[in-house]
């Protein structure tokens, strides 16, 4: 890309550092500073107060290195991008800051906001009239979803069979999926229909246990949720089964030590 | 076109550049202020007027001659729509020398100075790339108080330089050194003044000059 004209003088008044867009954008940067300096001294002449409004600096970022190469298109040194954000910096930390604006916006850029309310779905209704909500869970490669209907009688579905056939031997598994509906008090007021796939006996039951506790937050106060989530009902269960390491039996099981 | 080229060369002040300074507007931008005696260079002696409690003084006369000589060579470069490139390495007046390289039309390079720009211009920019035809330095060190590169890579490629030297510099491979100072804030301002109002003057010139012989 030719960047002289045809009796040879270059376009740029830079062109002969070599980085003539990084050293341009470098002299603006700094014309902007001075600006703002001799701003501050008139306001300082004229005796009035130096606005100090503080500017939100948790919900933005600069531009990273290769954003600014993009903005550039020519190649930059990692010193060279650390010298232009000191020098936004210096620009930003100046009281009369404010009169720049918009040339400091190019230049930042808004970072999403990462803590989430948990928003509560609300109940929907079925065509018989019948409050019903929705919820998901997973446990150990075991994902459930459960839908649980008002106005029931403590009947419980599992992939179309009943939980005493699903889960015919253990107790524990039973008294799992029943701990929700037991912590609220709601043990023969809901009907839950359940579908499950992946994992063994125990992960399923945790799943639906999850996935019930979710779908009853539609059903109940803001507090009763505070309760459940205190009681570890909500939360995901982040055990999973540990990788087996080369050189060793198993995750944690080393080779038997022979002395000689 | 030859009239145009020949006719500047033969008066010795064709642009009038000693109208633009007096010795009253050096003094009062303390051009004649060098560095301790301990800082001096022994190429630059006969260039002091004295010492005073150990401060070398700058001859302002001589200055003014120097200056003189100086500014007439570059507004011929500027007349014959020569490249001229500002080089200082002061990074308070950074900005103020980019300013007036830009308000000229004319390039600047304040910035750090990479090996081969000259020397190896075509490898780093291009094939057909034209080098400056004058460099000006209006501050003849680096950062680590060493003469600058670009001095030496001039005298290499056969460009003339024009260069302020103070005290503490070495005068000799610059073509029309201006002794004095390249320190305060001033000073500097003063010669960014006279170089751009010698640059336009000539520029001026010539277009006034190609618009006459184009009525003809």
């Amino acid at each position: 890309e030719i960047q002289w004209g045809e009796d040879g003088r270059p376009f740029h008044f830079l062109f002969y550092t070599g980085k003539q867009s990084y050293y341009s954008l470098m002299h603006v940067t700094f014309e902007k500073l001075l600006n703002v300096q001799k701003y501050q001294d008139q306001l300082i002449a004229q005796d009035l107060p130096l606005q100090k409004e503080k500017r939100n600096l948790a919900g933005s970022r600069w531009l990273t290195k290769i954003e600014l190469e993009e903005m550039l298109l020519e190649k930059l040194s990692d010193d060279d991008y650390s010298r232009f954000i000191q020098l936004l910096q210096k620009l930003v930390a100046l009281p009369g800051s404010d009169i720049e604006e918009k040339y400091i916006q190019k230049f930042s850029k808004e970072v999403p906001v990462q803590m989430q309310k948990v928003v509560i779905e609300p109940l929907q209704h079925d065509e018989r009239g019948v409050a019903f909500s929705t919820g998901e869970g997973r446990r150990k490669t075991a994902s459930a979803t459960a839908v649980v209907y008002d106005n029931g009688t403590g009947k419980m579905t599992v992939n179309g069979i009943g939980i005493l056939h699903y889960f015919p031997v253990l107790q524990d598994s039973r008294e799992q999926l029943l701990f929700p509906f037991q912590f609220l008090g709601r043990v023969g007021k809901h009907d839950a229909v359940c579908t499950v796939s992946g994992g063994g006996r125990s992960a399923q039951a945790g799943a639906i246990r999850l996935a019930c506790a979710r779908a009853l937050r539609s059903f109940v106060t803001e507090k009763e949720v505070e309760f459940m989530r205190q009681a570890g009902l909500l939360t995901v269960d982040p055990r999973v089964k540990e990788r087996n390491k080369p050189g060793q039996e198993g995750p944690r099981r080393k080779f038997t030590w022979k002395k000689r | 076109d030859d009239k145009l080229l020949s006719e500047p060369l033969s008066h010795p002040d064709f642009f009038n550049v000693k109208e633009l300074f007096t010795l009253k507007d050096l003094f009062d931008a303390r051009v004649h202020l060098g560095h301790k005696k301990g800082c001096r260079h022994s190429f630059m002696e006969p260039y002091i007027f004295g010492c005073r409690l150990d401060q070398d003084i700058i001859d302002l006369d001589q200055t003014m001659q120097h200056l003189q000589l100086a500014l007439n060579f570059t507004a011929h470069i500027a007349y014959r729509k020569g490249i001229i490139l500002f080089v200082s390495r002061k990074r308070q007046f950074c900005h103020l020398v980019e300013s007036t390289a830009r308000d000229c039309g004319e390039y600047a390079h304040t910035r750090f100075w990479q090996g081969g720009l000259l020397t190896n211009a075509h490898i780093q920019f291009g094939a057909g790339v034209r080098l400056p035809d004058l460099i000006v330095f209006l501050s003849s060190l680096n950062n680590v108080f060493q003469p600058h590169v670009a001095i030496r890579d001039a005298a290499k490629m056969n460009i003339p330089t024009v260069g302020v030297v103070d005290t503490n510099c070495n005068p000799t491979l610059i073509t029309y050194p201006i002794p004095g100072n390249d320190d305060s804030p001033s000073a500097m301002e003063l010669y960014c003044k006279l170089f751009r109002m010698t640059i336009i003057r000539a520029k001026d010139k010539r277009r006034h000059s190609e618009a006459a012989e184009e009525l003809r």
